[in-house]
């Protein structure tokens, strides 16, 4: 009894689905490189335009990739497959872990198809930097991985897709992956509220930004975490019993 | 039934009642089944069969009774790997090949089978290479079965599994079917076809309306369910006399009519009409499988006292 067998047939699976690969690496990386590459020179608060654009759709993409684990449980839940896997040994835990570790391979590698990019516009960081940066963003996407479950328990594969944009996009927004959106002091105070904008801030405190880790982003991270978490529980309840 | 088996039985339901809704699925079931039994649950659809089996994976749960597999419950044979199944809906996750997908089921369980074994008692190795999402309907049903099978499961439970397939197909599919159920597997599996129930089970369960209505060896059941019945008005009848007519298998009073089950309607229809010459409003229908249990086996008080 192999789970990693099991696993490695989750992943060749992810990397077969070109839409996927298309959506969650594509879409970051032409915009970076359409974006960045246009205002190479320019500096954004004291720092190199791409670098900054970097950080931003580094979190964004990552964000997709693993927000988008949810579609695939939607997906088999719809085909009847979710009631397949349950009658074999295979654990819910286990389950649900090969879905998270999916989901956090593809945002590894959107982290490294961007990292690249970056590098070839020009941004340099050093190998500690490099190392935190990417530390905190994967600490920063667990409450979207959790997110993800919860959608892919919630919803229909075919209301799932525009959810799935519509969730990434208004928390890329306001966690100001696309750039800072205003600089008033209340809006800053309510955006350090929700996880992306110290998703987002992950980028940041690696070019020795003000970013994290204050207490306040891991208390943030954290009560996210938990939420998404009970609200995924009782989807997944919900659902299961549906399903029988 | 007595059984001559030691250990705990392959499958113990007893009054299993299960709803959906408004919809009684299951209502009242009592059921055992031995360890290396092939055993047919048949009925038309809406017989509460699915429900049954459901139950049994540990995919729904019983709203009253009790069910075992292997002396444990349903959920615990089926984390220890005792259990396969194929069920009746459900199609094949996209991405991989036949072989990979049976590879990747095969890896959930302690000790399973090897999977180009597999792929070839069912005749799934000269398609093993294509992609899930390029198979034809026989071909996924065969795919599905390997899949069944591949974790080498104490328990195999098929859900109307010759459904989606022509009858040339269903004829291959149960001549995969016979070599693994000799090989001291207990089997279930659900069908509408006596005909399939007859040639592959040791013993027919007939299910209707969420009850059993009839147990017994194939043999038994299909000489029930084959024959005719006859419906006639004959009041203060005699039903010993009645059941002793020939071609008269069986005979129930229903208030002032009778209803006779046959095996030889033609012999009967003259035998009460000499022996009984007030018997009027005389019909003779073939019974379906339905109508014949209804009419005969289940002609319990719930039937005749429903509201």
């Amino acid at each position: 009894m192999s789970h990693a067998t099991y696993l490695r047939y989750e992943l060749v699976r992810t990397f077969r689905n070109r839409r996927f690969l298309f959506f969650s690496l594509g879409f970051p990386l032409l915009m970076f490189l359409l974006i960045a590459g246009a205002n190479q020179s320019k500096r954004l608060d004291g720092i190199p335009f791409p670098l900054y654009y970097m950080t931003g759709m580094v979190s964004w993409g990552a964000m997709i990739a693993i927000i988008s684990s949810g579609t695939r449980i939607s997906a088999e839940r719809q085909i009847g497959w979710a009631r397949q896997l349950r009658i074999t040994p295979l654990s819910t835990r286990t389950y649900f872990r090969s879905k998270v570790v999916g989901g956090y391979v593809m945002a590894l590698l959107t982290i490294a198809v961007l990292y690249v990019a970056g590098s070839m516009l020009s941004v340099h960081l050093d190998a500690r930097q490099w190392a935190l940066m990417t530390l905190l963003l994967l600490i920063g996407l667990v409450p979207f991985a959790v997110l993800g479950i919860m959608l892919g328990h919630l919803l229909k594969p075919d209301s799932l897709g525009p959810a799935v944009g519509g969730v990434t996009s208004l928390f890329a927004l306001l966690g100001g992956a696309w750039g800072p959106l205003s600089t008033s002091t209340t809006f800053v105070d309510i955006v350090k509220c929700i996880p992306s904008y110290w998703l987002v801030q992950s980028g940041k405190v690696a070019l020795g930004g003000p970013g994290w880790p204050p207490l306040q982003a891991w208390v943030v991270l954290a009560v996210w975490t938990a939420a998404l978490a009970w609200l995924a529980v009782a989807a997944f309840r919900r659902d299961t019993a549906r399903l029988t | 039934m007595a059984s001559t088996m030691h250990g705990p039985p392959g499958i113990l339901v007893s009054g299993l009642h299960k709803s959906y809704g408004p919809v009684e699925a299951v209502r009242g079931v009592d059921l055992r089944i031995d360890p290396g039994e092939t055993v047919a649950l048949l009925g038309p659809n809406g017989a509460g069969k699915s429900t049954t089996i459901d139950v049994v994976l540990g995919l729904a749960q019983p709203d009253a009774g009790q069910v075992s597999v292997f002396g444990t419950t349903p959920a615990d044979a089926v984390s220890a790997g005792r259990t396969g199944g194929m069920l009746q809906t459900g199609s094949l996750i996209e991405g991989l090949s036949v072989r990979e997908l049976v590879t990747m089921v095969a890896s959930l369980y302690p000790h399973p089978l090897d999977v180009g074994q597999v792929l070839e008692t069912t005749g799934a190795e000269s398609f093993a290479a294509q992609r899930t999402t390029k198979l034809s309907g026989g071909q996924a049903q065969r795919a599905r079965f390997a899949l069944a099978l591949v974790g080498d499961p104490d328990l195999l439970v098929l859900d109307e599994p010759t459904a989606a397939l022509d009858v040339e197909g269903r004829h291959d599919f149960w001549g995969s079917m016979r070599d693994i159920a000799r090989n001291g597997k207990t089997v279930v599996f659900a069908t509408h076809y006596l005909e399939e129930a007859d040639a592959y089970a040791d013993r027919i369960v007939v299910m209707a309306r969420g009850r059993v209505v009839a147990d017994g060896p194939a043999t038994q059941i299909k000489a029930r369910a084959g024959g005719r019945t006859i419906r006639a008005t004959l009041p203060y009848a005699d039903l010993g006399a009645l059941r002793a007519l020939p071609g008269v298998t069986g005979a129930d009073l229903r208030g002032e009519a009778v209803v006779l089950a046959c095996s030889d309607s033609d012999s009967a229809l003259w035998a009460l009409h000499s022996a009984f010459p007030d018997a009027h409003d005389i019909e003779v229908r073939g019974a379906g499988l339905e109508d014949a249990f209804l009419e005969l086996v289940s002609g319990d008080q719930s039937e005749v006292a429903a509201p």
